[in-house]
């Protein structure tokens, strides 16, 4: 064995990870979505074995983590990984050398309307367009996918939360007065619904779109708008200073404005970064504490159009742990 | 009178017959499912003959042009009352034969128990004919083979049974003769398109010991069943409704009466003044529901209520089999009968 010289910064960014294990490290591979095909998945049990300890580590964010790589064998990994890369139509800047940045993670998604009969869209489409937006890149952002209000994804935790919403849509003449839609938004859901002269009456400023009523509802009064919509949270975080859960920015969002808001991110995130962040690294929401919700907005809404539906918070207040200015 | 007609043919007629006739039909409601980006198929006013679903079974049945969901019968403020208006213009409904044996069912129900004849089902019943709808295949849960629904070799205007792009029909309603016979490429003799086998078998014991009311057997359903009522909303012989009488909010002596469809699952049902509650778990509604399909109805009317479409099944988010109990009803009283031996 040779000595070891390498560029740990580079080696990061190549979605490998630094081990406490001198001259091992895991190859990190990106799954957006959460959803991978049993060849690929295959191939990463043939990488662990060929060249990892034959254990696999699923990671929080649906990602996989196939650690005991020794060093050397990086290359070799990358050119193993390409056929995964391809079948996940991972964008990439050059073939044969692996994932070309690891700074923007894994875009989570819960099943959604794939599987589960709550989810309002499909979450795993909606993480695949936003990766294939998104990526690659090395500024910290993180965003995440739930099929509706029940947040089984935890998005509150990301810089961008999407929640799946349905605008129910109400026809009186199917409507028999059986009252489930009412108990189970009751029981299930915020109450946003009432009888009044033998018929349903929701509040819309309640109603969250969890859609709810319309899985209940026995006789199809209760159906889903064409439209989907979304429930944008933005800059939740974890962390050592002040963790922090996404607070509501746009309701009955529509799908363009919320990749574009995203892409446009990246721009004031360059721009506003602390120059000396640690490793270049700094969470969206410190850099918008410093700058003010404002400037973030103006950067955001470049060449954004939203939806007439859609409701955005004027002011946005963030609460959580304040570990830095408290302590704990 | 049988004619064979193209897919334009077709088309043609039924714009033909729409100038006399509004035509209901089950129709693909794109996302109109429980769940995201799920179709349902539901009965429809169409306005042409691409509206309509020939090779599905429908999710709801087609009693529902008959027996709206909800309805409102009459208006009444002070000393008037008046009934709701009514479009007169006589109507074709398109149905398969199993829900075409149901509509017997119906007119059973409310045109033919005791002395009176519902007068707010005659008046729509009156303006409606039957398009029977053929069917090719079995769809799943179907078990109209053994509840003799299978087949309908009258009672209707005429059928339709696509294949390939060509129209099939077959006129029983000689009025209609005229309009097909222009619009039909040739014509032959036509049968109608019917099932012979099923995939789901029933058997219905002939006589039921009252017994079978305290059998274990539905003691599971009082876990199982959630009391949502979907079986009842969508069975094509289900025919019970509630009343409302609602008053205007903002002028309280105007109101009216409604009829909207009720369910023997669903809490509430056999409520009584005084708080009184006859059936209080759902096993005992299980119970009710599927005696009352297969073996109350026949003691009064001598035939069985259930037509078999299976719609009850289709539609049960629990994965309650309402043919399979039917089963376990024939296997408990055979299991009595040794016993009793």
């Amino acid at each position: 064995m040779g000595n070891l010289d390498i560029n740990v910064a580079k080696l990061k960014k190549n979605a490998f990870r630094y081990s406490k294990v001198r001259g091992e490290t895991a190859s990190r591979i990106r799954i957006p979505g959460g959803v991978i095909d049993s060849k690929s998945l295959g191939r990463v049990v043939e990488i662990a074995e060929k060249y990892g300890n034959g254990v696999i580590d699923i990671t929080n964010r649906q990602g996989i983590e196939i650690p005991g790589i020794r060093l050397e064998d990086v290359d070799k990994v990358n050119a193993e990984v390409q056929l995964i890369i391809d079948s996940l139509r991972i964008n990439q800047t050059e073939e044969g050398k692996g994932y070309p940045a690891s700074g923007t993670r894994n875009v989570i998604a819960c099943p959604g309307a794939r599987l589960c009969p709550f989810g309002c869209y499909d979450t795993t489409a909606f993480a695949q367009k936003m990766e294939k937006t998104i990526y690659p890149n090395d500024r910290h952002v993180k965003v995440a996918f739930t099929g509706c209000s029940n947040d089984c994804a935890k998005v509150r935790l990301a810089d961008f939360g999407v929640i799946g919403m349905t605008e129910p849509q109400y026809n009186p003449d199917r409507c028999v007065a059986c009252e489930q839609c009412i108990k189970y938004c009751r029981r299930r859901s915020v109450g946003a619904l009432s009888l009044k002269n033998g018929k349903v009456v929701r509040d819309t400023a309640k109603c969250i779109g969890c859609g709810v009523c319309v899985t209940y509802c026995p006789t199809r009064a209760w159906t889903r708008s064409k439209e989907h919509y979304f429930r944008l949270v933005i800059l939740g975080r974890t962390g050592k200073k002040n963790p922090r859960l996404a607070e509501d920015f746009i309701k009955w969002c529509d799908e363009e404005s919320i990749l574009k808001i995203a892409a446009n991110t990246y721009a004031y995130i360059e721009e506003y970064i602390d120059p000396n962040a640690v490793e270049h690294k700094e969470h969206i929401g410190y850099i918008v504490d410093r700058t003010g919700f404002e400037k973030f907005k103006e950067y955001i809404f470049k060449d954004v159009t939203l939806n007439e539906k859609a409701e955005v918070a004027q002011r946005v207040y963030w609460g959580g742990k304040h570990y830095d200015q408290y302590g704990g | 009178m049988g004619y064979v007609l193209t897919q334009e043919g077709f088309s043609d007629a039924i714009s033909q017959l729409r100038k006399t006739y509004r035509i209901f039909a089950p129709v693909r409601k794109k996302g109109a499912g429980r769940f995201t980006d799920v179709d349902a198929i539901l009965y429809d006013e169409v306005n042409g003959s691409e509206e309509i679903e020939l090779h599905e079974k429908s999710d709801y049945s087609a009693k529902e042009v008959l027996t709206p969901l909800s309805e409102t019968l009459f208006y009444f403020t002070e000393g008037i009352c008046k009934e709701a208006d009514l479009d007169t213009r006589p109507v074709l409904l398109f149905l398969r034969s199993c829900d075409l044996h149901a509509m017997k069912r119906q007119d059973q129900i409310y045109l033919a128990n005791g002395m009176e004849k519902d007068f707010f089902y005659q008046r729509r019943r009156e303006l409606v004919h039957y398009v029977l709808i053929g069917c090719s295949h079995s769809f799943e849960n179907c078990f109209c083979v053994d509840m003799k629904s299978n087949v309908s070799e009258d009672g209707y205007a005429f059928s339709v049974d696509e294949a390939e792009g060509m129209y099939r029909i077959n006129v029983l309603d000689e009025r209609l003769d005229a309009v097909f016979s222009t619009a039909a490429t040739s014509k032959e003799e036509v049968v109608p398109a019917h099932v012979t086998q099923n995939e789901v078998h029933v058997r219905i014991p002939e006589t039921i010991p009252a017994e079978i009311m305290k059998h274990p057997l539905w003691d599971e359903y009082t876990t199982r069943c959630i009391g949502c009522g979907r079986c009842n909303f969508v069975c094509p012989t289900c025919t019970c409704f509630t009343m409302q009488d609602v008053y205007y909010s903002d002028n309280g002596r105007v109101g009216e009466r409604r009829r909207v469809g009720s369910s023997c699952m669903v809490d509430g049902y056999t409520n009584v003044a005084g708080g009184g509650q006859y059936r209080k778990t759902q096993g005992e509604r299980m119970r009710f529901k599927v005696l009352h399909k297969i073996l109350d109805f026949r003691k009064r009317f001598g035939y069985d209520m259930c037509v078999g479409c299976g719609r009850c099944d289709d539609v049960c988010g629990e994965y309650i089999s309402y043919s399979n109990i039917i089963n376990k009803v024939a296997d408990a009283v055979d299991a009595m009968e040794k016993e009793g031996r």
